[in-house]
């Protein structure tokens, strides 16, 4: 039953085979037992998941039950949940019990889905190994000694050790398909703006963006559907027609073109990824996939774009936190300014710190062009490079992180090696456009563990629909979507 | 750009971060690696590239002048952290908060 499809879920449910309860149960049991050692979780509230889940059965039996009414989800601890406590993985909201909720949760609540509980995650989501998180590290449901990538590693690690049917993520710069890939299973950030983000705390405005993480595309084309949609409430918010993101999944792939740009795969990329790459690729042809070579030939500008922009961001989102009105304050102080410099201080870890301190130099007086306006206008010569390459094909595909899983510990202290994580996720999120990772098989490194590589597609904008059909096609004929990490084991050895 | 210690104290205290002199001198080695990344832009010719600042080419949407939010002072006070200064009281005094004594 944890393995199964949601839709296979939600059947039963209809059937009355299982309850909401008996399955929700059946999750916080898993949740009992693993998660002391994976510590993907950092809220749970057992009473209120219950209820939701007694209430999901009643609506079952009244016979209004939508898809996902019923089944058990986990949320990122980055969407503000009414009662809640919603941390960001930050000692500065350690205590902060939201007042309202995410539109995301909004949605879920409407669609009947329960909610398990909130995941851990980097801190404000600056991270790809959820090591920045105050609520510490999360461990890759894998292999134990191993990061499960991030910044949604909580989620991550919940849905690749079957602690939930399905979770939410944030993706900025690779968030959602960086540890899709390093903890095998399928994620998708979205086209900027379908999904709301009210609610969900601010990291870099113009990038975030929510989207699904579970164990398939079809599951995330059911998620996607609860998840989009037009709200007044995020000035972003597109207001599109509702789409259904399952309806092409059975098309066949017949002609397809695929991009595959040459930098995707140069220097940087380990080759037991890229191996895996091929691999699937070949795999496409089989389906009827036509392979185009393509360029993009800014990627590597991509990062240092980003290291501009998301912290000129963040610096300017993250003011709200001076200690006046919620969140952390200094236990000790003697003015307002010693009260801000102290809270903000001892709320902040090392890496938001960081990245706080960049966006203040690159927008401070004198450096806003040279940096700020430059990131910007780069930033359009990446946008531009996707355009043109999108003449030539249908969707990209390449890798989604440049290794597997590395070491807890490895790239801590190594700010720049860290950012590297993302060379081939942060252009997407800096053009707007979709993008995912789907399991795409097993890359053995030198010391001969098998860890799992993730297949990154990127689509044109608000083309979900189309990347989640070449997915689902693959899934049709690959099984490395149903493996599941041995947590048994692991946990003995542990 | 060189950055030297004194620039990250200025920085840290345009951001409202309180730094002491080690953790200054940490945090200036870990931002020159940044910084020297972020280098990497300038061989880039941008000349006559229009800046683009968001993904979509949208506008803000207007609104009609009506009330749409009800007033949950009470909800938000109730989460207002603790004073400090050896109180454990929340910050706030009759719908106001309370902060360090500003105008004298």
């Amino acid at each position: 039953m944890i393995n199964s499809s949601l839709k296979t879920l939600s059947q039963m449910l209809a059937k009355k085979e299982v309850s909401s309860v008996e399955l929700t149960q059946a999750f916080l049991n898993r949740i009992d037992a693993f998660n002391p050692e994976i510590n993907a979780y950092v809220a749970l509230d057992k009473d209120k998941t219950l209820a939701q889940a007694k209430a999901a059965d009643v609506r079952i039996a009244a016979g209004n039950a939508e898809v996902l009414t019923g089944i058990p989800i986990a949320q990122k601890d980055i969407f503000c949940a009414k009662g809640w406590q919603t941390t960001c993985g930050s000692k500065m909201l350690a205590n902060f019990v939201a007042p309202y909720d995410a539109h995301v949760i909004t949605q879920f609540d409407a669609a009947g889905a329960v909610n398990l509980g909130k995941t851990n995650m980097d801190e404000f989501a600056m991270g790809s190994s959820n090591e920045t998180s105050y609520f510490g590290g999360v461990k890759n449901p894998w292999d134990f000694t191993r990061v499960p990538g991030g910044s949604s590693g909580g989620s991550a690690a919940a849905v690749a050790a079957r602690l939930c049917a399905a979770a939410t993520g944030t993706d900025t710069g690779g968030s959602i398909r960086q540890p899709a890939s390093l903890c095998g299973f399928t994620g998708l950030k979205p086209t900027y703006g379908v999904v709301s983000r009210y609610g969900m705390i601010a990291f870099a405005s113009s990038l975030d963006q929510a989207g699904p993480m579970a164990k398939s595309a079809e599951d995330c084309a059911l998620m996607m559907n609860v998840m989009a949609g037009f709200d007044e409430r995020d000035s972003t918010s597109l207001n599109r027609e509702k789409e259904d993101y399952t309806r092409d999944l059975n098309k066949p792939l017949n002609g397809l073109r695929v991009g595959l740009p040459k930098e995707f795969f140069a220097e940087g990329l380990d080759a037991n990824v890229g191996k895996v790459i091929e691999t699937a690729i070949a795999e496409y042809k089989k389906l009827g996939a036509e392979i185009v070579e393509i360029s993009l030939p800014n990627t590597g500008l991509s990062i240092p774009v980003y290291y501009v922009l998301a912290p000129a961001e963040a610096s300017s989102n993250l003011s709200r936190y001076d200690g006046v009105r919620y969140g952390h304050r200094a236990a000790e102080y003697t003015d307002l300014m010693d009260m801000y410099c102290k809270s903000r201080a001892e709320g902040f870890g090392a890496e938001v710190k960081r990245r706080i301190l960049i966006g203040t130099y690159v927008l401070s007086a004198g450096y806003y062009d040279a940096y700020y306006l430059k990131a910007q206008q780069i930033r359009r010569l990446i946008a531009q490079d996707f355009e043109e390459a999108f003449k030539h094909c249908d969707v990209i595909m390449g890798p989604a992180a440049p290794s597997t899983a590395f070491k807890a510990g490895e790239k801590v202290d190594d700010p720049v090696a860290m950012y590297l994580q993302d060379i081939y996720t942060i252009s997407t999120n800096l053009a707007g456009l979709p993008g995912m990772s789907l399991p795409a098989g097993f890359g053995t490194g030198e010391d001969g563990k098998a860890l799992p590589v993730g297949l990154q597609i990127i689509g044109n904008y608000f083309d979900e629909a189309r990347m989640l059909n070449v997915a689902h096609q693959y899934q049709q004929v690959t099984d490395w979507h149903t493996r599941m990490p041995e947590l048994e084991v692991l946990k003995e050895v542990a | 750009m060189a950055l030297s210690i004194e620039d990250i104290k200025k920085i840290a205290h345009l951001a409202r971060i309180e730094v002491n002199d080690s953790e200054a001198a940490a945090t200036l080695s870990k931002l020159t690696g940044i910084l020297g990344l972020i280098e990497q832009m300038q061989a880039v010719n941008t000349q006559g590239i229009v800046p683009m600042s968001h993904s979509q080419d949208v506008v803000q949407r207007l609104r009609d002048d009506v009330v749409t939010k009800t007033n949950q002072r009470e909800a938000f006070q109730q989460i207002a952290p603790a004073l400090g200064n050896g109180s454990a009281e929340r910050a706030v005094d009759n719908g106001l908060y309370l902060v360090p004594k500003v105008i004298e």
